[in-house]
């Protein structure tokens, strides 16, 4: 074989396919890459600097532009260690409510996820698909919280506000209707012999190296690791809930798409009981009051939730005023990403791109 | 003897008493009428199908396509033109200012070209010559040079990745097709378009006749015509824009003219070679040219629609398969087509 020269090949920050201002310094050698360095930060808007002169309410927005696919894990992850801090409990109606925002969330994630995997191999169609069902959650959203992304909405004590009028019932017709469609996207693309070519085989990440580098989540579970945070280290309602644990061992970028696409059928039926509960419970969805300005007792704490990219965790240390003394994220898209250099490693540019997909990262929650 | 445009409009001129014996310079203005009315009808065609991908695709994707502009944005590419035009012309700082400037035409000019022998209806053929098909082959096997020295031109390397592998492509997808094409040439015993036209008439589409040798001209021609999943002209998520990654304004809209007008040149080629060229049933009353001319652009259009559909349909092939395919399998496959071909031409069958 001949040796061909070794050229460095910039990618991003401003490119179709980074998902964000990411920026690759690729060695390749023709088109196979020999090394992949990451420059981050060119997002970074010092959250966790910003959080220490907020108060602990006024911290809660900050978090939808986290990962600002999915604002209601976030709101959630910090607000579970507020109030994990503040020693708060929330009612179960209120539990059920999150959980079912969170779940619908997390189909939220994974339709755009699916959507955009399948831009960067140039397959237009599942974008359109998956954005008009995306469309039909976020009206839901709308209706809770008056925002289609950045929600603020599950915040200490509870949820914002009760459920409006007709809620239950536009949930329900769509919790029927989206079944269907998740087996729309299936029939377009789980076959496609073309899909299979482009992700079987490729993006390998045994379970061992998953688990050195912190890759959590879909990502991990495709490497045969059956870890799922809602039912390892059960928090909100989700040990009173019906699920399973999607996993698959394949450990290609194929597996780790199907595990997306199971797990959206779980959110369902997660989704459904969790309507089923509010519907049946009475009483308030959050705690009568939560003052604006509170100040909890000197200590820390630690929560971390399956946020639909992974483990998503807050560290909170308080010094008794009424801003955090420190926030710390621990952002699955960070831990995720890192894994990345390995897993593209002597693969075709080509491939880059649909192993940067599925990791799924979002780079508000990768900078911060 | 197969009449040619310029026959019929001698032919219309002396109907309404204009000849000109041997005078050289009416003929010269014939031939460049013919030469702009080629150019005006691809352009027209091109444009049309530009609109038609945007709303075929919108409808695959449950969206409606360009509304606005006109009846269903029937003007959208008209629209898009005057944009292209009106768009400032940059040239990087570091380019190759010669090699840039004339990469657009050396990609254009063949596109266009290639039309010169399609016969596009019964005396619709601007020149019906003896080695048609292999002009055409020849011609259209020029414009990978166009798109190498645009990549090199540029002084980017994702345009110069794009064009290698965009070039890669081209050769490797140009073998099998040619290999296809001779197994028609065997069939009708000439190179001619018109011949081969005339020689479905007689016998059937050759489609039926060559159904291997049609399913490996299809997919050597979606990749020539560098469609999804073939597209690695563009390989947009990877290399921005592919070899054409610098190009704005005007030079842009060439190699978008040029790639469209490619689209029409090989679908024109697919319907002549397996669906009959211009050939279909004649309704009384119409005259033969028109209804042959219309045979040919429903056959045109159908195959634009399905490489459209298909655009909507699947993802990108990567680069390694979309090479292995072509050498590996397409060549091959090819190779035995013109083998069973060969033996049954020469032992009379067909």
């Amino acid at each position: 074989m001949t040796e061909t020269e070794e050229f460095t090949l910039n990618v991003g920050p401003v490119h179709p396919s980074t998902h964000g201002v990411l920026r690759f310094v690729l060695r390749m050698d023709g088109e196979t890459i020999k090394d992949t360095e990451m420059v981050l930060g060119q997002l970074h808007r010092g959250l966790e600097k910003i959080a220490e002169s907020r108060s602990y309410l006024q911290f809660v927005p900050y978090t939808d532009r986290l990962d600002y696919i999915s604002g209601m894990t976030n709101n959630y992850a910090y607000t579970k260690a507020v109030e994990d801090l503040a020693g708060i409990t929330v009612p179960r109606r209120g539990e059920y409510l999150r959980v079912l925002v969170m779940e619908l969330g997390r189909i939220v994630n994974h339709m755009l996820f699916t959507g955009t995997l399948f831009l960067d191999l140039a397959a237009s169609t599942p974008i359109m698909y998956c954005f008009r069902d995306r469309h039909n959650i976020l009206e839901l959203f709308e209706s809770l919280s008056g925002a289609r992304i950045t929600f603020n909405y599950i915040r200490p004590g509870g949820v914002r506000g009760d459920i409006p009028e007709g809620f239950i019932d536009k949930t329900r017709a769509l919790l029927k209707e989206l079944p269907s469609r998740i087996d729309e996207y299936a029939e377009l693309l789980n076959d496609n012999e073309i899909i299979k070519m482009r992700l079987k085989g490729i993006g390998m990440l045994n379970p061992k190296d998953a688990i050195n580098y912190g890759v959590t989540g879909p990502m991990l579970r495709g490497s045969g690791v059956s870890h799922d945070i809602r039912k390892d280290d059960p928090y909100s309602v989700y040990d009173e809930l019906d699920f399973k644990v999607c996993t698959r061992s394949e450990c290609d970028t194929y597996a780790r798409y199907i595990i997306r696409m199971d797990e959206m059928r779980e959110s369902l039926h997660i989704a459904e009981q969790a309507l089923d509960a509010i519907e049946r419970l009475q009483g308030p969805v959050s705690t009568s009051y939560f003052p604006r300005i509170f100040k909890p007792a000197r200590g820390e704490s630690y929560s971390r939730i399956e946020a639909p990219k992974g483990e998503l965790g807050f560290y909170i240390v308080s010094d008794g005023s009424e801003h955090p003394y420190r926030v710390k994220i621990r952002s699955p898209s960070f831990c995720n990403l890192m894994a990345l250099p390995q897993m593209v490693k002597g693969l075709k540019i080509s491939d880059l791109v649909a192993v940067f997909g599925i990791v799924d990262i979002c780079l508000g929650d990768v900078d911060r | 003897m197969t009449q040619t445009i310029y026959d019929n409009i001698v032919y219309l001129l002396s109907l309404v008493g204009i000849s000109f014996g041997d005078s050289i310079v009416p003929k010269i203005i014939i031939v460049l009428l013919i030469a702009v009315l080629l150019l005006v009808g691809v352009a027209l065609m091109v444009m049309f199908f530009t609109w038609m991908e945007r709303k075929v695709l919108g409808h695959v994707q449950v969206r409606r396509g360009p509304m606005i502009t006109g009846p269903h944005g029937l003007l959208q590419p008209i629209v898009d033109g005057i944009k292209l035009l009106t768009k400032e012309d940059i040239t990087p700082k570091r380019a190759d200012k010669w090699l840039y400037f004339i990469a657009p035409l050396i990609v254009f000019v063949p596109s266009i070209l290639v039309f010169i022998p399609m016969p596009f209806g019964q005396g619709a053929i601007v020149s019906d010559l003896p080695v048609g098909i292999l002009y055409i082959m020849a011609i259209s096997a020029i414009s990978p040079v166009g798109i190498l020295v645009a990549g090199w031109a540029s002084d980017n390397k994702y345009a110069l990745l794009g064009s290698l592998r965009a070039v890669a492509q081209d050769i490797s997808y140009e073998i099998p097709m040619v290999l296809t094409v001779i197994g028609v040439v065997l069939i009708t015993g000439s190179l001619s378009m018109q011949d081969i036209v005339l020689a479905q008439g007689e016998k059937t589409w050759f489609v039926f006749l060559q159904p291997l040798g049609f399913i490996i001209f299809l997919i050597a021609a979606i990749a020539e015509m560098s469609r999804i999943p073939f597209d690695l002209h563009e390989s947009e998520s990877e290399f921005v824009a592919g070899f054409f990654t610098e190009y704005s304004g005007m030079k842009f809209a060439f190699f978008f003219l040029a790639e469209y007008a490619h689209l029409f040149g090989i679908s024109a080629i697919m319907a002549t070679l397996y669906f009959g060229g211009w050939q279909g049933p004649l309704i009384p009353g119409i005259p033969v040219v028109i209804m042959s001319i219309g045979w040919f652009t429903i056959k045109v259009l159908a195959i634009v629609f399905f490489t459209i559909w298909l655009r909507g349909t699947v993802p990108r092939v990567r680069v390694d398969q979309i090479l292995s395919i072509g050498w590996k399998v397409m060549i091959p496959l090819a190779l035995l087509n013109l083998f069973i071909t060969g033996l049954l031409v020469a032992g009379g069958v067909l």
